[in-house]
């Protein structure tokens, strides 16, 4: 929680908050547990019709009907299965871009203005297009999801690479160092913490573009598998669906900052 | 040392380390240099004061090399280290990875451990640079340069930052350094006893230019209280503008 503690204003971390309950966050529960429990009472009443919403109990059996049936492992591979070309394509194209207009004043000039203008498309209003050059198939999806990975990824690095401390780069002269040298010792290092940013932020888009991309026409994966239960009135499952992306979502993020880190362990001294 | 294997780019006349003549750095229409001439021998220690502005760290940045718009003739030799006035260690680097940068052979890692034992760190070398103390930060910077057997040991103002404790102790240490590693070294400090107490020779840099110089033929270690540091005391500050009263 350290980086909670960081955002707060300088006198609270002076003078720590002394009427904060005591106690070790379960009292955060509570609250939800109860909202949970509503839920599932005005189902089992009746007061919640299940073709609106169904009661978490019956999400709970749907979900691991799904599990042991297979449907939802299938689904769920199938969807990884996007993301992960979608973000190898989209993470080499960014990173790569980047480091090109990064590195150089000649590759900033060549890559960096068209950049500029495709960030400002709407990512989504892409789609129609997407299908008409590449029908319904896995290439739209996964171009959709690669050009929304692609962006943060782009405009973190190479904000990252230019704000490199340029005294690092003098005394990368001093020390004789090469070019390759250079970028290896100095500038990917002193880039990375930005770079992890836009990994995060391209992971959120990432997600966020699959679930769109799954809408488009699917015949496999999440996506579809809660296109079909909607044409079915299955609540239950759409719900369980819906919970699957948050926790894919939560995995990734958590994923990245374990990289954080062990990536970034030298600033511990400086964040305490 | 440095002597055998050293390439000169621009070869300083024999037995000096550099040699600058008629150097002038202007930025825009400002003249911060306008006609320095400047000689370090070999294993010579030189002081540089100056007011704040002078221009003393543009100069040191074109001995450096880091100063592509300087014009004169500037000779150099090919063994140049610095260190900076801030530490400037790469901090996602640990302190042996920050003395090895850029050295090359095999024997890179011995050299620098035995250069940060030299400066009295070879228990901190797994440490991360954001975690050392001004002092041990600053003789980390020490040993990454000394490392290079430099020729010419580039100092821009290395104990501005630090108490007047740390700051004793890292006088006896460079002085030791210099008596066995023998560079040239050139000392830019605003500190005028400081440059007494270390420097074979003092230069005071005004209006652009080498404006005043003192040799100082005194044995080491120096006592500031020596008559001869005293009366020279008077004579730098005066250059510097600075009347001596109120001084020690
Ligand atoms: N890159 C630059 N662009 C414009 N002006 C500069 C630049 N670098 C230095 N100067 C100017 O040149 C003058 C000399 O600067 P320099 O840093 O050499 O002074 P200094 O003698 O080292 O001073 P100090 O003792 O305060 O460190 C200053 O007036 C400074 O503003
Ligand atoms: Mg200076």
């Amino acid at each position: 929680m350290t980086s909670t503690e960081l955002d707060l204003p300088v006198a609270s971390r002076v003078a720590p908050v002394r009427w904060r309950l005591p106690g070790t966050g379960w009292q955060r529960l509570v609250s939800p547990l109860a909202l949970l429990a509503l839920w599932q009472l005005t189902g089992s009443l009746g007061l919640l019709p299940e073709r609106l919403l169904a009661a978490p109990a019956t999400v709970a059996a749907t979900a691991l009907d799904l599990v042991t049936s297979g449907t939802l492992p299938e689904a769920v591979l199938v969807s990884l299965g996007r993301v992960a070309a979608g973000f190898t394509v989209g993470a080499v194209a960014g990173v790569g871009f980047a480091l090109v207009a990064g590195l150089s004043r000649l590759g900033e000039y060549a890559v960096d203005p068209p950049m500029q203008m495709l960030r400002a498309l709407p990512l989504f209003g892409l789609i129609p297009l997407f299908i008409l050059w590449f029908g319904i198939g896995e290439t739209p999806k996964i171009t959709l999801l690669a050009l929304g990975v692609a962006f943060p990824l782009y405009l973190n690095t190479f904000a990252g690479v230019r704000g490199v401390d340029a005294k690092l780069g003098e005394l990368g002269a001093v020390l004789r160092l090469g070019r390759g040298e250079l970028v290896r010792h100095i500038v990917l290092p002193g880039a990375l913490p930005q770079v992890l940013v836009g990994l995060r932020q391209s992971l959120g888009v990432g997600w966020l573009a699959l679930i769109v991309a799954e809408q488009i026409n699917a015949d496999s994966g999440l996506g579809y598998m809660i296109n079909t239960a909607r044409e079915f009135l299955r609540t239950d499952v759409i719900v369980v669906g819906l919970l699957v992306y948050c926790a894919l979502g939560l995995v990734t993020d958590s994923l990245v900052r374990v990289v954080e880190r062990k990536a970034l362990t030298w600033r511990r001294g400086l964040l305490g | 040392m440095a002597t055998r294997t050293a390439r000169l780019t621009q070869a300083p006349p024999d037995g000096r380390v550099a040699s600058v003549r008629g150097l002038v750095r202007s930025f825009g229409d400002r003249r911060v240099l306008s006609n320095v001439d400047l000689d370090i021998a070999r294993g010579e220690f030189v002081a540089l004061l100056g007011a704040s502005g002078s221009g003393k760290s543009t100069l040191l940045r074109v001995l450096a090399g880091l100063d592509g718009e300087a014009r004169g003739e500037i000779g150099v030799d090919d063994a140049v280290a610095v260190s900076f006035q801030e530490p400037r260690l790469v901090p996602w680097k640990r302190v042996l990875a920050n003395v090895v940068l850029g050295l090359r052979g095999p024997d890179a890692t011995d050299r620098a451990r035995a250069a940060l034992a030299e400066v009295g760190l070879a228990e901190r070398v797994d440490a991360w640079p954001l975690t050392l103390s001004g002092g041990e930060a600053q003789r980390v910077s020490l040993a990454r340069a000394l490392v290079r057997e430099p020729g010419l040991l580039l100092l821009d103002e290395p104990f501005g930052a630090l108490d007047a404790l740390t700051r004793i102790s890292m006088h006896r240490l460079v002085l030791d350094l210099w008596d066995r590693h023998r560079p040239g070294i050139l000392l830019v400090t605003h500190d005028v006893d400081e440059a007494l107490l270390l420097a074979d020779r003092v230069l005071v840099l005004e209006s652009g230019r080498i404006a005043h110089e003192s040799p100082v033929p005194l044995p080491r270690p120096r006592h500031r209280d020596h008559p001869d540091l005293v009366a020279l005391r008077a004579v730098l500050l005066r250059r510097l503008g600075v009347t001596p009263e109120g001084t020690a």
